[in-house]
């Protein structure tokens, strides 16, 4: 699967669009699942950030997006990557600290980028990554590339100087880029009615002069509509927007997480509230996909992630001597820029 | 003096309008640097020459200013940012270590920054301790990062039309008391580059080597000429670029005076020219020490406000020529 797949549109305007938005949904799902496994049996090390529970947020902004709109994602961005196009193989081995890693494994599941599908990087730092969208939205304004820039952060980050900094400047300049929240409930064990003082965190944007949309995060097609509109509106000229997309993490902030903040009852409660499970209800519904249809779909991502594991694990570990001069770019290198 | 006797601010300027002319993607931005002209009058009339399209005024925001700059450099422009007080790259931390300096590491080399921070930086204006600073040690400790510290007119010059070229993000330190002076050697017209990482010899004397940093190279120099009087030969070695460092100047230096003196503004402790007195020690020159090896430095205290206090806190140039021949009269 690769980005050439990307701007699908509605994920209900097809059969093709449903089934897109299904498989990457249920891809990121099963990588995900793979990633704790391969945890748990202790073939990684480090620490992981899983986003099972909020497929429809990634997957219906990158159905928004082109080949050539950047994004920045989080420390919680195994799902952008896989729904703006990443290759799974190369992400397995960058987990599994492979030398056929995105990263050469020295960046691991916080840091993988991919230039090809203008995937800008994950980022271990909170709100990191929302400057440097702006500065891609610069970029592309200065350059007249016409291209959209949306940056992936949290609830948290919304706390985060870094937020509020590049709002402003994404708003003064009239930046085409999206600013889109992930409200999973959660800063860590920090709750929003806990770090926040207004209802939606898209009000956020009303001090800055930015628009802002709350829209249901596990609905992957409410969430393709309002990227849709906000990426028309970068687009056209008419600056920022921010998206709030209300969603939920089933599994715990990270591997130390023992789920003392918040109950075992609501957990469940959200998952009743499956975006996968949601959105094959309402293809069934309207006819877009049946049962088998959706049971091969499945069984497609299962395979797909099967086979990345498979194919990643045949790499050689990633080799410390490269360290030193990986360092700096050298000047008389092959030039990339997203 | 000729007319290409300039300030360090012009020659800065000119290897922005040089940059900006040969290359589209080469913008500056930051606090005050359009019709104001910059804090320092670095910037002058390139707002006027260029627009304000890519001369670009900013907020007071450096955390975004450096982020958006991160992410324009990750998107095929070249940003050069100026800071308006190097203090204030605290409050960009995170963009500049976090972010810049790792990007093209951690993610595999598939992306890069190339992006110039340019800050004024240094004591001697009166500004007190949250403006003069000299934070160079900071960012030669993170792995990523370029650090040049121009000392004169025409460094400033050749090594800003090279950080621009760089494609890693570079840390540029000037001295903000260099900006309105001439240095001793004239500015070539039209472009010009000094590789990063190669060391100066500014002159050469046979009885002690000075490594000496910024502002600390010219007063030096202007220690050189007088201890010159009295019989005492200095070696002036100005590194130009602290992170990549060059000390083979050094080592070759010091097999001829076997004395060492290291000069520079910021306080000692932790400072950046432990790590030259460390790769000396450690290195091909300990056998060529025939003195223990000296340095100078600020105190180790904030930059002080009242005139006289200030002068006390960072090395002048009395302060070098006292060391320097106390160490060439101790140890023959």
């Amino acid at each position: 699967m690769t980005a050439a797949t990307l701007k699908i549109g509605d994920p209900l305007a097809s059969h093709e669009n449903a089934r897109y938005a299904l498989l990457t949904m249920s891809r990121i799902r099963r990588l995900e699942e793979a990633v704790e496994d391969l945890f748990g049996r202790g073939m990684m090390h480090g620490t992981m950030h899983l986003s099972i529970g909020q497929e429809a947020t990634a997957t219906g902004v990158c159905m928004a997006l082109r080949l050539e709109d950047q994004i920045t994602s989080t420390h919680r961005g195994h799902g952008h990557c896989v729904a703006k196009g990443a290759d799974l193989t190369s992400m397995i081995a960058e987990l599994l600290g492979k030398e056929n890693g995105y990263c050469h494994g020295r960046g691991g599941s916080m840091h993988i980028a991919d230039v090809a599908t203008g995937n800008l990087g994950a980022n271990g730092i909170v709100g990191g990554g929302i400057p440097i969208a702006i500065g891609a939205a610069l970029a592309s304004k200065m350059m007249k590339k016409g291209t959209v820039a949306v940056s992936f952060f949290g609830d948290g980050a919304m706390n985060e100087g870094a937020f509020h900094e590049a709002a402003n400047l994404a708003a003064i300049w009239k930046l085409p880029v999206v600013l889109v929240c992930e409200n999973n409930g959660y800063g860590m064990s920090s709750s929003t009615h806990l770090a926040f003082a207004i209802k939606t965190l898209a009000e956020r944007g009303l001090g800055y002069g930015i628009p802002g949309i709350t829209v249901d995060g596990n609905d992957v097609a409410a969430v393709y509509a309002a990227t849709q509109s906000a990426v028309d509106r970068a687009r056209a000229g008419d600056g920022p927007t921010i998206v709030e997309c209300v969603t939920y993490r089933w599994k715990g902030h990270s591997r130390s997480d023992k789920n003392l903040y918040r109950t075992k009852e609501e957990i469940d409660e959200w998952k009743k509230k499956d975006p996968i499970l949601f959105f094959e209800h309402v293809v069934r519904e309207k006819n877009l996909m049946n049962d088998e249809e959706i049971a091969a779909v499945h069984a497609e991502a299962t395979s797909q992630v099967i086979h990345a594991v498979n194919e990643a694990m045949k790499g050689v570990p990633a080799d410390p001597a490269g360290l030193l001069a990986a360092v700096f770019k050298t000047a008389d290198s092959v030039e990339v820029s997203a | 003096m000729t007319d290409r006797m300039l300030t360090m601010s012009e020659a800065l300027r000119e290897a922005m309008a040089i940059a900006m002319e040969e290359r589209p993607e080469v913008f500056i931005l930051g606090e005050d640097i359009g019709i104001y002209g910059g804090a320092f009058g670095v910037t002058g009339d390139l707002y006027h020459r260029f627009g304000s399209e890519r001369v670009r005024d900013t907020p007071i925001s450096e955390l975004g200013i450096v982020g958006a700059a991160v992410g324009a450099a990750l998107s095929g422009m070249r940003p050069i940012v100026e800071i308006q007080f190097s203090d204030f790259t605290a409050q960009a931390m995170d963009q500049i270590v976090n972010q810049a300096a790792k990007i093209h590491f951690m993610v595999g080399g598939g992306l890069h920054v190339p992006l110039v921070l340019r800050a004024a930086a240094g004591s001697g204006t009166g500004a007190a301790a949250q403006h003069s600073q000299s934070l160079e040690g900071w960012f030669a400790n993170v792995p990523g990062l370029k650090v040049v510290i121009p000392s004169s007119p025409y460094e400033a010059k050749g090594l800003l039309l090279a950080s621009i070229d760089d494609p890693n993000p570079v840390i540029f330190m000037e001295h903000k008391l260099l900006y309105k002076v001439a240095g001793r050697e004239e500015v070539p017209e039209g472009a010009y580059r000094i590789p990063l990482g190669v060391s100066r010899v500014l002159r050469e004397g046979k009885d002690l080597t000075v490594v000496a940093t910024g502002i600390m190279v010219s007063r030096a120099m202007a220690a050189a000429d007088l201890l010159e009087k009295e019989g005492v030969l200095l070696t002036i070695i100005d590194p130009r670029t602290i992170s990549p460092l060059d000390m083979n100047p050094v080592y070759a230096s010091l097999e001829k005076t076997g004395r060492l003196m290291v000069v520079q503004e910021a306080p000692e402790h932790g400072g950046f020219l432990n790590e030259v007195i460390a790769k000396v020690v450690t290195g091909p020159s300990l056998g060529s020490l025939i003195a223990p090896v000296a340095r100078l430095a600020g105190m180790n205290i904030p930059i002080p406000y009242a005139p006289q206090l200030e002068k006390a806190a960072v090395p002048q140039v009395e302060d070098i020529v006292k060391k320097a021949r106390e160490i060439v009269a101790d140890w023959r």
